[in-house]
């Protein structure tokens, strides 16, 4: 957990890259990423989500029944930059694997880092969709990636 | 026409009369002539796959990737409930009481296992620790990992869970599991060659009711396996997508 955190609950509004906005809670606590377990995701060509699995459930707070057929960006914190998911998308959309750093929002308003990698799903040479492997990522790893988002907020 | 069956050799040795009995129960049920050829390590096995020497492979999930994607093998079944974990083990008296409390500089002992390896390498990311900044050494199996262990000659050991869990109840008691993955969806699978793939149905047909055969029942628990699970391409694409994510 992080040391810094307040536990500070403020509600924001997110605007999605769609304009798509919700309301929602920020609590401003880490949920430590569970030891060994990756969390999988797959979505559709446009995002939304068609697998999640265990660790996925238990690490967002939505149910699988919540999860499954919502677009994925229901997990952006407002604490990403917009231009991190554009460089994901930019990345995906050619068909090479993307790598990155993530602070995900919880159905509860909390957070947690991951290291995410995604990858298009290519059958019979078509996408039919893109899976998303999360895992833990180190303290250092987070401590950049938080300031290098701040500044990246900032320009935004 | 004699087909060729290998098996990943990350089983543990005392299955290894196991896979003789399933060649000789596979072919009298496919009435084909199959020969068994077994390796003691990844390296020779892989390039004689690769020589497209083999029809029939019990393969680990990285090489799974290279038969499907490359070579045009289908996965036909899997081992019901029974997944691919990593172990990262210490010694018992080591001061590491988690893999954040391992630096840079630490000794790691490994096998050329490629899943166990690479799940055991992901789990010291998170210590900030890849190959740059550790000494990695590979030995020729779990027992000699652990005994590096116990020496004090690595301060970490990658394990297949299964392998660690068959390890003596001496050697586990002198070791302590820092991690242990969890991830359920990567796994061994049997998967068919492009000149034996008019033997699919058969094949599938054949081990999908193996523990309802009298003789099938007795193989399956020489071999340390419950019951045959169908994998359809779905599935096996699914779990080569995921270990695509795992590789850098």
């Amino acid at each position: 957990m992080s040391e810094q955190d307040t536990g500070e609950v403020s509600t924001v509004e997110i605007t999605y890259f769609d304009g798509t906005k919700r309301m929602t809670d920020i609590v401003d606590r880490e949920v430590p990423y569970p030891d060994g377990k990756l969390i999988v995701s797959r979505t559709d060509p446009q995002g939304f989500i068609t697998h999640a699995n265990q660790a996925f459930i238990d690490m967002s707070g939505y149910s699988e029944d919540e999860l499954i057929g919502t677009n994925h960006y229901i997990l952006r914190h407002p604490d990403m930059p917009a231009v991190a998911f554009k460089g994901l998308w930019d990345t995906i959309e050619q068909g090479t694997k993307w790598h990155g750093y993530v602070k995900n929002l919880r159905k509860d308003g909390a957070y947690y880092w991951v290291k995410a990698t995604v990858i298009p799903n290519i059958r019979n040479g078509k996408l039919v969709g893109y899976t998303s492997v999360r895992r833990k990522p180190s303290r250092s790893k987070i401590e950049e990636s938080e300031a290098l988002y701040k500044t990246l907020m900032a320009e935004e | 026409m004699t087909y060729n069956l290998t098996v990943s050799p990350d089983f543990a040795p005392d299955h290894i009369s196991g896979w003789y009995f399933f060649n000789t129960w596979l072919q009298r049920k496919l009435d084909v002539g199959i020969h068994l050829e077994l390796y003691d390590n990844f390296d020779t096995q892989r390039s004689d796959i690769r020589a497209d020497k083999f029809d029939l492979i019990y393969a680990n999930p990285y090489d799974a990737s290279m038969l499907v994607r490359e070579m045009g093998f289908q996965a036909v079944v899997r081992p019901a409930s029974k997944s691919d974990e990593t172990v990262i083990a210490v010694n018992a008296e080591s001061p590491f009481q988690t893999v954040e409390d391992l630096s840079s500089g630490c000794r790691v002992a490994t096998t050329d296992d490629p899943d166990v390896h690479t799940m055991g390498m992901i789990m010291l990311e998170s210590a900030d620790l890849d190959k740059n900044n550790t000494a990695i050494k590979e030995y020729s199996s779990y027992v000699v990992v652990a005994k590096n262990l116990l020496n004090g000659d690595a301060d970490a050991g990658f394990f297949l869970k299964d392998a660690y869990d068959e390890l003596s109840e001496l050697i586990r008691s002198k070791m302590r599991v820092l991690v242990s993955s969890q991830i359920s969806v990567v796994h061994h699978s049997l998967l068919v060659g492009p000149r034996m793939a008019e033997h699919i149905p058969a094949i599938q047909a054949a081990l999908l009711t193996m523990q309802e055969d009298e003789k099938g029942k007795g193989v399956l628990e020489s071999m340390d396996i419950d019951n045959w699970e169908p994998m359809d391409s779905e599935q096996t694409e699914f779990m080569i997508d995921l270990i695509d994510t795992l590789i850098d």
